[in-house]
């Protein structure tokens, strides 16, 4: 998005200045004054402000217009389909649903029966666990399988063949180690979240450039130091992209995880709501993930753009 | 004059997949206290190998490397490094980046005040002071290295080495950063050995000039006494014999005696 608006702002301001500083350079050469070469510079500011406010007003359309141009779409082809079929419920029917859903999403009516705000809590609360606990081990370990070769070829064949396995496989182990739905389905997400941790972290580890190194090594610093100074900052955008892809899975995992073990949780509650026959709210659950799983990722997103250092 | 370092029989192979490849070949050499020496040829002759052998950074395969009378064993603060892409840390900022190598030198015996003296102190003698807090991806090429000059120089080293120093440079910003690295090593009588490829720059700054045979097995093919009296100022060297004589004599080496072969 933000490309497009810079480069629109980029191609129709650059031929105005450039218009305006030739007549202008033509009246200094017809003088034969002064440096001819100030006059563009002089000029250009002057001349920015006049295009800016149109130029934004088509630039914020060009950037709005073709996302709400798709939404209008899905909700069209929704409410077509919805008119054909007799148990799908439309979109005004939904968002009627979600109107009366949010308007009270804290309630409690006992173990089954909370409000979707809770149901998103509780995950999200899992989540936190699973992935907190998959980035205190992960990445000490994506550290240690970086910097140490026979480490790395130690545990890298055990990694490739744990890491395409669907973490809901580990999730009778974590019901027999911890004989309770909550803490299995934390341990899926831990599961999930470990291996991108590990892996990105060592590959960030590899990649700490060599110049850097040498530099730690001219000044000889301390181990201490090496790794505040020098790697630890030079490992944190790796290690970031791996928490990004681990939080995304963890997301996705965590709804079929809860699927499976019940208690209060988005997951159990689409499944609920199945159960319950009230499609429209699973219609919700579904747009609702989908939102949380955005903010997620643009969270770490944001994170992720403060700690790069632009290249050199 | 006492040699502050002492290259003697060194040899350097690495091992490739090709094979053993034999960089340097009996290299013997000597460099004195407060010494500037250049040294120069073809891209590939190994000099920087030779240089990274007195840093310290690759241990030589056969002779012997000695500074201040002790074998180099690897690399240390005392053999300050500039490097061509400036290696400043992205992370921190320019005052923090030459205030890692001071704390790491002074540190244990000095102050934390001191400390930031001479980190300032430091940035003020390349004329980098207004740019102490910017992070290095905000100042330009030239600026970097200026910094990258600073640090070394901050750590008082017995012998500074530079690698192509300002080999990533466009010429008017070489030319200001040699004229501000004549500046610098005249206030503090560093010993320097640099690496490099421009002719000019080699007999502008160095003492003696050191110009490297073609490799493989590359050795010293000849060393050259740059007679000028420092400090020295490009414009009137320009029309100085001897500095026409001096580079008459490398680019001869370089283009006739050392003819590279169609690279």
């Amino acid at each position: 998005m933000s490309t497009a608006t810079l480069t629109s702002g980029l191609v129709t301001v650059g031929p105005d200045t450039e218009a305006a500083s030739e007549t202008r350079d033509d009246i200094m050469a017809a003088k034969q004054e002064a440096p001819v070469a100030a006059a563009p510079l002089a000029h250009a500011p002057a001349a920015e402000p006049r295009t800016s406010f149109g130029e934004h007003c088509s630039a914020f359309l060009r950037a709005v217009l073709p996302p709400l141009l798709g939404f209008a779409f899905i909700i069209g082809l929704w409410a077509l389909v919805a008119m054909k079929s007799s148990d799908f419920p439309g979109p005004a029917k939904t968002l009627d649903a979600a109107i009366t859903l949010f308007s009270d999403p804290f309630y409690q009516n006992g173990p089954n029966d909370q409000g979707i705000g809770w149901n998103i809590l509780s995950s999200l609360k899992r989540v936190a666990i699973g992935f907190g606990v998959a980035a205190l081990v992960g990445i000490p370990m994506g550290f240690i399988i970086g910097r140490f070769a026979f480490m790395n070829s130690m545990l890298e064949p055990i990694i490739s063949i744990l890491r395409p396995v669907s973490p809901l496989a580990w999730l009778p182990i974590g019901l027999m180690v911890f004989k309770a739905a909550d803490p299995a389905s934390t341990w899926t997400i831990f599961i999930c979240s470990i291996w991108p941790m590990i892996l990105n972290t060592a590959q960030g580890v590899q990649r700490v450039p060599q110049d850097y190194l040498n530099v730690a090594r001219v000044l000889n610093l301390s181990e201490f130091k090496i790794i505040t100074k020098i790697l630890f900052p030079s490992v944190l955008p790796y290690m970031l992209t791996g928490i990004r892809l681990s939080i995304g899975t963890a997301w996705l995992v965590i709804v079929a995880a809860e699927m499976l073990t019940g208690g209060v949780g988005i997951g159990f509650w689409v499944w609920d709501e199945w159960n319950n026959l009230k499609v429209e709210h699973i219609i919700i659950a579904i747009f609702v993930i989908g939102i949380v799983g955005l903010l997620l990722e643009q969270c770490l997103l944001l994170i992720a753009r403060r700690f790069s250092y632009g290249n050199n | 004059m006492n040699a502050i370092v002492k290259v003697e029989n060194v040899g350097m192979t690495f091992d490739t997949k090709k094979g053993r490849f034999v960089a340097l070949q009996n290299v013997n050499l000597q460099i004195r206290q407060g010494e500037v020496v250049s040294l120069i040829g073809h891209s590939g002759c190994g000099k920087s190998t030779l240089l990274n052998l007195i840093a310290g950074l690759t241990l030589p395969s056969s002779g012997a490397m000695i500074c201040n009378g002790r074998e180099i064993a690897g690399p240390g603060p005392e053999r300050a490094v500039v490097f061509q892409n400036h290696s400043l840390l992205p992370w921190l900022t320019c005052f923090e980046n030459v205030h890692l190598a001071v704390e790491r030198v002074f540190g244990a015996k000095e102050g934390k005040d001191k400390l930031k003296a001479r980190t300032n102190a430091a940035l003020e003698m390349v004329h980098m002071s207004h740019a102490a807090q910017k992070m290095p991806h905000e100042i330009s090429g030239g600026m970097k290295q200026r910094i990258g000059i600073a640090r070394a120089f901050a750590m008082e080293p017995k012998i500074l080495l530079m690698d192509e120093p300002f080999g990533a440079l466009d010429a008017l910003t070489r030319a200001s950063l040699q004229d501000e690295l004549i500046g610098v090593m005249e206030k503090t009588g560093a010993t320097v050995v640099m690496v490099t490829h421009d002719v000019d720059e080699a007999v502008l700054l160095s003492d003696r000039v050191v110009m490297m045979t073609n490799g493989p097995a590359a050795t010293i093919g000849e060393i050259l006494e740059v007679k000028l009296a420092k400090p020295r100022d490009r414009l009137q060297l320009a029309h100085d014999p001897h500095f026409a004589e001096c580079r008459g004599a490398i680019l001869e080496f370089l283009y006739q005696k050392q003819m590279k072969k169609a690279a």
